[in-house]
């Protein structure tokens, strides 16, 4: 077989290997007790040590007989759009309430597309605003107030 | 006839107005999703769920059962006619369905996915209202030394049948028991891995890890390369399939049936394997095998029974067992817990009105599924027009406004950005999100009955193999293990995967 190194394959096994290795450096500081009374640190030092296992299998394998796969462009504008509009989403809708969290949340996450048009954006985002609205809060009687606190009512 | 009364009580239950209502508003959702590209059933379930938690348990559990099979519906709309299977096990209907569809066969093809579907879905129903009280009750001697045994050969087996690398598989797998320990231990109550965040100490919601993973990163994907979807959808038109058509299915859909409702039973994705095995069969014992491929009828009937036939028994391990087969199921055990039952064998004893009933529903959504898409097929159509900008922030927003309540917790929003990252980066690497989710539920079960079955046996780790059933169900764990690492076997099982894609 034609040797071939998987670039996937590489962060793929690097990712097992991290956070497996993180979760045996973590339960390594619970108590491992006995295997007549397992103590809390002992199921997640075995599984965390196959994450990790399989992780270096991987990456060996990734570097002998990858798999190729096709990793493709990154949409990078997308990803910090919509990591931003979620965080946006947990971190004010406590204090500014369901309406103005919902509105901002949904016209952010519309520029993730690079060809949405300005005009589309708006009316999507007030019409997605005015649904979850309608559906959320007047429908399934979500209890999160309509405007919150941080804007003074 | 205890069947017959345990069916009354079943339809008795089902057919509660709120419960058909709800029904319908579950097969409606479901064949919506199934159609539109970009979202699939485990991220909806996922999204919906919270919305649940104040109805009925049956009502909930009627509503969520009806998206997952109301999707295997809907995906199979888009396979015939833009050759774009919404869902994965569609994508075996696309290859002579969309041949069909491109010959002026669209509404033949559509039918014979409509009553194949129904036909299939009626005979599974029966099945599973035959097959789950004995499972269930072999289920009920089960101690927890058989249940680690049994959650490990499901988890193995679920890599067996999914697509992709097995090694990729069970690293995710085993991902996923990890994520699931995270919180407060079971027995001792120390909080692990939670970094001293009391959001943390009630575990890593399972609808963010569904919605992140299957959600968002299924969005990040979709925004690769934004293309304007085709539009050129084909006129559906004459409906009802020719004599000869109608003579030609009837077999297919019979065996298809059989296959279907046999392999659903398998844990991971058993609805997939089914509808390529089902069109596998019927390609090697057509007299007209040259016609597959080029818009045969057969290669729609068979297929779509069978995935349709699978999505109702792979319920059976859920009900009996408390294994999910499916993401969906996955999700499914996390809604039956938020109602205070443990899904399981007891169910069929505690809750018989929510067993039965749950399975009738299953019939009535798929008398609904039919009169829903035969004569609206031309709302579905319309859908398909619908523009992905507008669908993409609907689900973002909807996903965010689903996770936070589930306990007015921004933790559980956060988390939904942390897996849609690590599950988009992961997808990309090949990793198939599904086995992750599987762990997840899992996970914390393996833990359980591990434990508890070490204290049981005072600690001695043999009693894995010195108790019967668990030494037979360890054995077949590592047959499986063995064979979907093996080379030899991985090869073939790959050209079943990849024939005629």
């Amino acid at each position: 077989m034609e040797r071939r190194r998987s670039f996937p394959d590489l962060i793929a096994g690097g990712i097992f290997v991290l956070i497996g290795g993180a979760f045996v450096a973590g339960s390594l500081g619970y108590e491992l007790g006995t295997p007549l009374r397992m103590g809390p640190g002992a199921f997640p030092l075995l599984a965390g040590a196959i994450v990790a296992a399989l992780g270096l299998a991987i990456v060996v394998k990734g570097l002998v007989a990858g798999e190729v796969v096709a990793f493709g462009p990154v949409p990078w504008r997308a990803v910090a759009v919509i990591v931003l509009a979620v965080l946006f989403f947990g971190f004010t809708v406590r204090g500014l309430g369901f309406v103005p969290t919902s509105a901002v949340t949904a016209l952010l996450t519309t520029l993730a597309s690079s060809r949405v048009r300005p005009l589309v954006a708006v009316a999507v985002t007030a019409g997605l605003t005015l649904a979850s609205t309608l559906i959320f809060v007047v429908g399934l009687q979500l209890r999160i107030p309509l405007w919150g606190p941080w804007l003074g009512f | 006839m205890d069947l017959l009364d345990n069916l009354a009580l079943g339809f008795s239950t089902a057919l509660l107005l709120q419960n058909v209502l709800y029904c319908f508003v579950g097969v409606l959702l479901g064949t919506a999703v199934g159609v539109l590209p970009g979202i699939g059933p485990t991220a909806t379930v996922a999204m919906l769920l919270p919305i649940t938690f104040s109805f009925e348990p049956v009502t909930a559990l009627i509503m969520l059962a009806g998206i997952y099979y109301g999707a295997q519906y809907g995906g199979s709309t888009t396979a015939i006619l833009i050759n774009l299977p919404g869902e994965s096990s569609a994508a075996v209907t696309a290859l002579d369905g969309h041949e069909m569809a491109r010959q002026g066969r669209a509404g033949a093809a559509l039918a014979t996915a409509a009553v194949g579907s129904f036909i299939a879905g009626t005979v599974a129903t029966v099945a599973l209202a035959v097959a789950a009280p004995p499972l269930a009750r072999v289920a009920l001697r089960f101690g927890p030394a058989e249940y680690f045994s049994l959650v490990l050969l499901g988890l193995i087996v679920s890599i067996a049948l999914a697509r992709g690398a097995p090694l990729k598989a069970l690293a995710m797998i085993a991902l996923g028991v990890l994520f699931g320990t995270v919180g407060q231990d079971i027995y001792t109550g120390t909080p692990r891995f939670v970094f001293d965040q009391r959001e943390l100490y009630g575990g890593i919601d399972f609808v963010s890890v569904a919605v992140g993973m299957f959600g968002v990163a299924e969005i990040l994907r979709n925004l690769e390369n934004e293309q304007t979807r085709t539009t050129v959808v084909s006129r559906v038109k004459n409906l009802w399939p020719t004599r000869e058509d109608r003579r030609r299915i009837v077999a297919p859909i019979l065996r298809g049936t059989g296959i279907g409702a046999a392999l659903g039973v398998l844990p991971g994705g058993g609805h997939v394997l089914a509808s390529f095995t089902s069109y596998a069969v019927e390609k090697r014992i057509s007299k007209r095998g040259d016609e597959f491929g080029h818009g045969a009828i057969e290669g729609v009937a068979g297929p779509e029974s069978a995935n349709n036939a699978a999505a109702q028994t792979s319920f059976i391990p859920l009900l009996t067992l408390g294994l999910p087969a499916h993401p969906v199921m996955a999700l499914m055990v996390g809604a039956f817990i938020v109602h205070g039952i443990t899904p399981g064998p007891n169910v069929l004893t505690d809750e018989p009105a929510l067993f039965w009933g749950l399975i009738a529903s299953m019939w009535i959504g798929n008398v609904l599924l039919l009169l829903l898409n035969l004569p609206l097929i031309g709302l579905w159509v319309r859908m398909l027009r619908i523009p992905y900008q507008i669908l993409f922030p609907m689900i973002i927003l909807f996903a965010a406004i689903g996770t936070y309540s589930l306990g007015f917790n921004a933790f559980d929003v956060y988390a939904i950005v942390f897996f849609g990252i690590l599950g988009y980066i992961l997808i990309k690497c090949g990793c198939e999100p599904a086995p992750l989710l599987l762990g997840f539920v899992l996970g914390p079960l393996v833990e359980e009955n591990l434990r508890r079955a070490l204290i049981i046996s005072r600690g001695d780790p043999t009693t894995f193999i010195t108790r019967p059933i668990s030494a037979i169900l360890l054995t077949l764990t590592i047959a499986a293990l063995v064979l979907t690492v093996l080379p030899a076997i991985r090869k073939r099982r790959e050209t079943v995967f990849t024939e005629e894609e």
